[in-house]
């Protein structure tokens, strides 16, 4: 096993360069080490200059994604001797603008996700005195899978949809809206059915299937946008029905 | 992306990579999925080869026969070929994804995505073998 | 606001692909390399023109015909969009695609009537 492994580091230093560069570090490597151990060793012990995020370290903040070796990754999550042999490259994650190093702007997301209502929508509030919202397992299971998104944005950067259509409403933001239709508790459907029918909602999707392949939570996003479509669909015909409501 | 960074502060110039027109060429997934869509355009070359055929029946036996013969031809039996080869990645990547699409919940429990998978394979086995029985038959 | 037509856009889509899906190997393979290349003994003349008069089968040729060139059309304008970047030309680009396949269920829609 080699002592040392090379990582190729993307840097932007906006005060000083009008476009990012490469700047290569030697770390050691250690079988247990993943890429944000490694960059927290270039940091502590090698260029202090180098900004990044990162958090709890264990795969559920989200805040770690970054494009290793063309992929976008959890740093957090990569392990270094999962790399093939050679530089281990890592950059920025892909179509976001870059703030510096390799940090990145997220406001577009967190717009996006405010604009589909990721909350309980009800016409009433149940009052306290009527006692909690009950929900059996398979209700549950209904949108359970989609309420494990840790906003990592891993999804934003794989699909490359939104990297040519930077309006697109994005997978995670689909797929959270999706985790509120199918809770029993939502009565919001109609209302995001309006906002993500628009132009940059679903419809953009052409069901490339990356975001999936690069969720680190399973949520299947792919698959909650094609049902959301499927749904949209259906609800469409229904109001051609003289009897089916608007 | 050539203007010098313009530093202040408080809001530094962010950079933005632009999507390079060969991006589709970047990974073996994009290049598999801009395939997979292409192949629209050898359903829409066959959709019209079929019109084709059922203009040269409604015509008449001479004008049959020339289309037969047309079909015939190195240039068609190559392009239907290789039609053949992308309908048929068409067919598997569509029943591949079908069960992403189709949730079917029996009794509260989602089938498993094998299940609708197999059903849609099944489907395309005997769908093929009724067309098949049909036009062998006389 | 009018009502959005993409969802039924995309119906026809799904209602095509799947109809090319299940369908359209198995005929283009019997007609279009089986048949001329003598694998297997072709319908005669008769036997074709008998078929094609029968209205069930005008129907599914029209269906076979019709359905695909409507899910080219959906999926190629979002290539054309996608894949070359043509964002500019978005609503040519529709219109050239959906008219197309408008024009071409037309005319199969003419030939299969006119099957004598």
């Amino acid at each position: 096993m080699p002592q040392t492994v090379t990582l190729s580091v993307a840097r932007y230093r906006p005060e000083k360069e009008s476009e990012p560069s490469f700047e290569s570090y030697e770390v050691p490597f250690r079988r247990d080490w993943v890429v944000l151990d490694a960059l927290n060793y270039i940091k502590d012990r090698l260029d202090g200059s180098l900004s990044f995020r990162w958090s709890c370290r264990m795969g559920v903040c989200g805040s770690c994604g970054m494009t290793v070796n063309g992929q976008p990754r959890l740093t957090c999550a990569s392990f270094l001797s999962a790399e093939p042999p050679g530089p281990i490259r890592v950059e920025p994650l892909r179509y976001f603008p870059i703030v510096r190093d390799l940090v990145v702007d997220i406001t577009d997301f967190m717009t996006k996700l405010r604009k589909v209502k990721p909350w309980i929508v009800r016409r009433e509030e149940k009052p306290l005195a009527e006692g909690e919202y009950r929900q059996t397992p398979d209700q549950l299971d209904a949108y359970k899978q989609f309420s494990m998104c840790i906003n990592c944005l891993l999804c934003y950067s794989a699909c490359p949809i939104y990297g040519l259509e930077p309006s697109f409403i994005g997978p995670a933001a689909i797929a959270l809206a999706q985790r509120y239709n199918q809770d029993s508790r939502d009565e919001g459907s109609a209302e995001r059915l309006q906002i993500l029918s628009e132009h940059d909602g679903m419809w953009q999707c052409t069901f490339v299937g990356e975001c999936t392949k690069a969720c680190p939570k399973h949520v299947d996003p792919a698959g909650a946008i094609q049902q959301y479509k499927l749904t949209s669909a259906a609800h469409w015909f229904k109001t051609l029905l003289p009897w089916g409501g608007r | 992306m050539s203007a010098p960074a313009r530093y202040t502060p408080y809001h530094p110039r962010w950079y933005r990579h632009r999507v390079s027109v060969w991006w589709w060429l970047q990974s073996r997934s994009y290049t598999g999925f801009v395939l997979r869509e292409l192949t629209s355009v050898f359903v829409a070359f066959f959709a019209l080869e079929l019109l084709w055929q059922v203009r040269a029946v409604g015509r008449g036996p001479e004008a049959y026969a020339r289309f037969l013969d047309r079909l015939h031809t190195p240039a068609l039996l190559a392009l239907n070929g290789l039609a053949l080869l992308f309908l048929l990645f068409h067919s598997v990547t569509w029943f591949n994804l079908a069960p992403t699409a189709m949730v079917v919940r029996l009794r509260g429990k989602r089938l498993p995505d094998l299940v609708v998978a197999g059903a849609n394979y099944a489907a395309w086995v005997v769908l093929s073998a009724a067309v098949a029985l049909i036009l062998l038959r006389g | 606001m009018a009502r959005p037509i993409t969802p039924f856009l995309w119906l026809l889509f799904s209602a095509g692909g799947t109809v090319a899906a299940l369908l359209y190997p198995v005929h283009l393979f019997l007609g279009g390399l089986a048949f001329p290349l003598g694998w297997l003994p072709a319908p005669g003349y008769e036997r074709l023109h008998a078929l094609a008069g029968h209205p069930v089968a005008r129907l599914y040729l029209f269906v076979l015909i019709s359905l695909p060139l409507f899910h080219w059309a959906h999926r190629f304008r979002y290539t054309l969009y996608d894949g070359l970047q043509l964002k500019h030309l978005t609503g040519l680009i529709a219109a050239l695609c959906y008219g197309a396949a408008l024009v071409g269920s037309a005319l199969a829609a003419y030939t299969l009537w006119s099957v004598s």
